[in-house]
């Protein structure tokens, strides 16, 4: 009804149209423009890329590279395995968490959502840098961790320092500490609307709590699984920042090739096919959050 | 029951003190005497010292507020058309693109956005002749293009949840629809559009690839300046640096969720009293 009002009044047009141009000039025209670079070929002109000589318009050299240069090949797969083990390591660390916000007192429980949205706002490069101070080969952190590798280990094995740094264990480790509140909150919103009844007709019925766990709390918290563990993977897969400050550089992650491709090697329809090619990876991930979040929101209206 | 429970409190404490230690470690070092950035020499506050002194800083930090509140505020009043067209306007033509539009900036690698927007500015200085050089403008228009569809996602999902039989009734009591618009669905919203403003202030303040990517010389923004030292490594003036910021997001979060908690308690005990007098 308020649409028909504003309607004659030629309102929607305005609430419509400034947003929806801005969109499609800043943001839909760029991408199309990577995507149309990404079949040019690359010239020694400024700017570097045109179209014509031996391939007119569709050049698909730089595809072609992808598949045949095995630097693309392992950058896509340090960048899957990285992702993937920042997803699993936040679900195991972040499940338990959200679980037990859930039993804590509702005035504590607040408080301590809080702190996990706290880090949200803080400066995502100085998370990532608080972390370059603690692995560090001189640092408390690494003293410690070394100390206790030496006691654990045979002599044999003992180290003078734990190579943390430049390593593909850090960027995972620092992912895993700068995305863990995009896995909490969703498994939070989820496990905290399950029915407390069902666990305690659970446990009447003569279930342990580990199987009331299994069998009752896991299923019913799926959504919410696959919504956290999308939220830490999309980004964690495209990921600049992590890698170039704690990465190895010898194995560089997706991110990191694109901006190279870019900057240095000044090759824009390479770095163009790296990232639509990258984006392509990402169409499965995102439709099966998008799946399951639109489930959960239609869940969430009925009731 | 009770045991797992403590496995659950174990693991939230363990928790905490992973995103807390590193934070605190970082702040302890900021105090430290010695040059060397992770080896404790003693107290000291002499890199705050320095900092205070140092110009570059601080005209990082203007640039910096600048294009946040430039950007944030644009990005607040596109991203706030753009949550009303889609939560009110359920058929128009294009809407299918312009939902996808508002939805593929939040998931777009950073990477990628910042390339395009670069490829797009260089590409229309030349065959345009504007913007003739990237730097304070090219920044700013970047930021509000991925700010503002965060504002979209919160104040869409405010009005779905908002009732709309309170447009309604003003409308059927004659007002017009702007009238509904600045004393019903705004105020309505307003708690929205202030998460909305305050997330894109954030973010602007905060981003470093795309602004990385849009930026040319002479314009460094604080996270930019920080990016280029942190790129060479750990030391105790960016400790310090660290440490103020970290400090005062702290705060002002603190003090926003406080206030806004005690404002939504506030109109919920109205809305109770209104009902009390209708009855």
């Amino acid at each position: 009804m308020i649409a028909r009002w504003f309607h004659r009044k030629g309102w929607s047009d305005l609430v419509i149209g400034l947003p929806y141009a801005w969109l499609l000039i800043f943001f839909l025209i760029p991408f199309l423009i990577v995507v149309g670079m990404s079949f040019a070929t690359r010239t020694s002109t400024a700017p570097p890329f045109g179209f014509g000589g031996e391939n007119p318009l569709v050049n698909l050299a730089g595809y072609a590279r992808l598949f045949s240069d095995t630097l693309y090949i392992r950058a896509f797969a340090t960048s899957l395995v990285n992702a993937a083990g920042a997803m699993v390591l936040c679900l195991l660390i972040g499940y338990p968490m959200a679980l037990g916000l859930t039993r804590v007192e509702r005035g504590w429980r607040n408080i301590l959502l809080m702190l996990v949205i706290l880090p949200f706002w803080t400066s995502f490069l100085l998370r990532v840098y608080a972390w370059m101070g603690l692995m560090g080969s001189n640092s408390w952190f690494n003293k410690l961790l070394t100390a206790g590798w030496n006691w654990l280990v045979p002599q044999a094995w003992a180290v003078a320092n734990v190579p943390l740094m430049h390593s593909n264990f850090a960027v995972v480790l620092v992912m895993v500490y700068t995305y863990l509140p995009f896995m909490i909150l969703p498994l939070y919103a989820n496990l905290e609307r399950l029915d407390p009844t069902l666990d305690e007709a659970a446990m009447d019925l003569g279930s342990r709590p580990f199987a009331v766990f299994r069998d009752v709390t896991l299923p019913q918290s799926i959504p919410g699984i696959i919504a956290g563990g999308m939220l830490v993977f999309i980004p964690a897969a495209g990921e600049l920042v992590i890698p170039t400050l704690v990465g190895d550089s010898s194995a560089p992650m997706i991110g990191r090739v694109i901006s190279d491709e870019f900057s240095s090697a000044r090759d824009w329809p390479m770095a163009s096919a790296v990232a639509v090619a990258l984006l392509i990876l990402m169409v499965g991930p995102m439709m099966i959050y998008a799946r399951f979040d639109a489930r959960a929101q239609a869940r969430e209206r009925q009731g | 029951m009770k045991r797992s429970n403590t496995f659950l409190l174990t693991m939230l404490g363990f928790g905490f003190a992973f995103f807390y230690v590193p934070i605190l470690s970082m702040i302890v070092y900021s105090f430290n005497a010695s040059r060397l950035a992770t080896v404790w020499g003693g107290f000291s506050t002499k890199w705050y010292g320095t900092l205070l002194t140092n110009a570059q800083v601080g005209k990082a930090l203007t640039l910096s507020l600048e294009i946040a509140v430039i950007s944030s505020t644009t990005a607040t009043i596109l991203g706030t058309m753009a949550g009303i067209a889609l939560a009110r306007f359920t058929k128009f033509r294009g809407r299918t693109l312009f939902s996808g539009l508002v939805t593929a900036p939040l998931i777009m690698p950073e990477v990628i956005t910042g390339i395009s927007s670069l490829i797009f500015f260089i590409l229309m200085g030349q065959y345009l002749g504007w913007p003739a050089a990237r730097g304070f403008t090219t920044v700013t228009l970047a930021h509000i293009t991925f700010s503002m569809v965060f504002v979209t996602t919160i104040v869409q999902s405010r009005m779905l949840s908002a009732d709309r039989a309170i447009e309604e009734a003003a409308m059927d009591l004659g007002a017009r629809p702007w009238q509904v618009l600045r004393d019903v669905t705004l105020p309505v919203i307003s708690p929205a559009i202030l998460s909305g403003w305050l997330l894109a202030f954030t973010i602007s303040m905060d981003d470093v690839v795309i602004t990385n990517f849009t930026t040319g010389p002479g314009t460094t923004t604080l996270p930019i300046l920080i990016w280029s030292k942190v790129k060479l490594g750990v030391t105790p003036d960016i400790n310090a640096l660290a440490t103020l910021i970290v400090l005062t997001v702290g705060l002002c979060v603190l003090a926003a969720g406080v206030g806004m908690n005690r404002a939504e308690r506030r109109a919920e005990r109205d809305r109770r009293l209104a009902y009390r007098a209708n009855e």
